[in-house]
């Protein structure tokens, strides 16, 4: 009796195993790491801005429109909840990504805004925290590339035979991802124009 | 029928590779990590690239943390920060779980430079800090054309900041500590005990466990090491002798880490990045 437990349980074990029950739990799980860092280098970011905001304010209080706006993206980024169950609705990562998107958005108009004004850009304070939202930025870069590549890896290995049977029966989905149309953005530098043309390369 | 179907694809698909490659040719190839300071432009001097490794070895010996120049000619068609990314998790320079790992990267066509810093090293060297490295020690020396020179007060700069700050001690060199060199020989002799004992009898058992003592003092220096060596070697030689299998663990030496006095081969320790550091032109 023992050993006939024994055995099916030893079967049950192979069955699992072979039929990619432990690869998806692995994948899922770095998955939720990949996201883990994303979130936390996207909170990052987030934090940064109240500093920025109050020092880009020192210096040019009237660009009002601009400052709302950075404000604004913020607190509606901070209105979405970030949790690590987000990687599984679809829609509401979407809404994630269109907040965190518009952030980016209204930041890079900021910084636009700032190179109007010399006595902020000579400003130490605010040249360390560009270097860190510069910085934080790349991070961001780097985790959601990572989280990327470890969605994907969980992809394939929920479609992929004979995996996609035990996903089925345990329920499995396909985890979002970031969109291609926003993986072409971050994957190709931004175009940088000179109202003046420069000088001659030497 | 099914059945032979199924050989078929079985046959079609399990040759497959699993994934086509990636369209990497159109990227710049990431140099082997060989040397501290490696220069495909050709723009140190040689005794200025010693100079370099010296200090950025310096670095390492005091602290642990290691430190990899880079010059080349251009990142292009990546920016710098990805190239760097990629750079770092190929070279994983830093200690593994410590990621002390700071890389200099200098794409001279580009005008471009970047200070890629490891996960351990982002409380020491946060991205502000490295900015400043890169725009107020690096950039001037840059523009006159002084490479060699704006490297030096950067490695000197980040050595002072990573001096400051509290990491795992470095391991200690080779010779004081562990003598690596003699433990093929212990592994051998343990190995080789059974034959001692079936020639030799209790007397040889004894002997590989003298033996093995012997060996234990050179390598570890310790009397507690040398008991233990001696203990196995004698226990070992009854188990071989008696015909058991018994498969040799596989002993792995250190977790990866370029012994700093040799001077040739550098290799990183197994350092993560995530993407921090700062960058600049000039």
């Amino acid at each position: 009796m023992r050993i006939r437990l024994f055995a099916v349980l030893v079967l049950v074990v192979g069955l699992l195993s072979g039929c990619g029950y432990n690869q998806i739990q692995v994948n899922d799980e770095s998955v939720n790491a990949a996201w883990s860092e994303v979130l936390n280098q996207y909170k990052r970011r987030a934090d940064l801005i109240p500093n920025l905001v109050n020092v880009v304010q020192g210096y040019a209080a009237h660009e009002k429109e601009v400052l709302t706006k950075v404000t604004e993206a913020r607190a509606s980024v901070a209105g979405i909840k970030a949790t690590p169950e987000l990687v599984n609705d679809e829609a509401a990562f979407a809404k994630f990504q269109k907040a965190q998107s518009e952030l980016s958005g209204a930041l890079a108009r900021l910084l636009v805004v700032a190179e109007n004004y010399p006595n902020l850009k000579a400003d130490q304070n605010f040249r360390d925290l560009q270097a860190q939202l510069e910085g934080t930025e790349n991070r961001i870069t780097v985790a959601r590339n990572r989280y990327i590549a470890a969605v994907k890896d969980y992809n394939v290995s929920v479609r992929t035979f004979p995996n996609n049977l035990t996903a089925m029966v345990m329920g499995w989905k396909p985890k979002a991802n970031f969109t291609v149309e926003d993986e072409k953005a971050i994957s190709t530098p931004p175009v940088v124009k000179f109202d003046t043309p420069a000088p001659a390369a030497k | 029928m099914i059945l032979r179907f199924l050989a078929a694809c079985w046959l079609l698909f399990a040759s497959w590779p699993a994934m086509p490659a990636e369209p990497a040719a159109l990227l710049v190839p990431l140099p082997a990590l060989a040397e501290r300071v490696t220069d495909l432009t050709g723009t140190l001097a040689p005794d200025r690239k010693a100079a370099l490794e010296a200090a950025t070895a310096a670095i390492e010996r005091a602290k642990g943390a290691q430190v990899a120049v880079l010059l080349l000619p251009t990142t292009q068609p990546e920016s710098i920060e990805q190239f760097g990314i990629r750079l770092a998790e190929s070279w994983r320079i830093g200690r593994r779980k410590v990621d002390d790992g700071v890389i200099i990267i200098v794409a001279k066509d580009d005008r471009k430079m970047r200070i890629e810093v490891g996960y351990g090293l982002e409380g020491a060297i946060p991205d502000a800090v490295a900015k400043r490295v890169v725009a107020e020690v690096m950039a001037p020396r840059f523009k006159q054309g002084d490479f060699a020179g704006g490297l030096d007060d950067a490695v000197a700069a980040l050595g002072k900041i990573i001096g400051g700050e509290q990491l795992p001690a470095p391991a200690a060199p080779a010779t004081t500590d562990v003598n690596l060199d003699g433990a093929p020989w212990l592994l051998a002799v343990m190995f080789f005990s059974g034959v001692l004992r079936a020639a030799l009898g209790v007397v040889g058992a004894m002997l590989a466990a003298g033996i093995a003592g012997a060996l234990a003092w050179w390598i570890f220096g310790s009397w507690v090491a040398v008991a233990i060596a001696a203990v196995f070697a004698f226990v070992f030689s009854f188990v071989r002798g008696g015909g058991g299998g018994l498969g040799s663990g596989g002993f792995s030496g250190g977790g990866g880490f370029s012994s700093s006095s040799s001077g040739g081969g550098f290799s990183g320790g197994g350092g993560s990045f995530g993407g921090g550091g700062a960058s600049g032109s000039w």
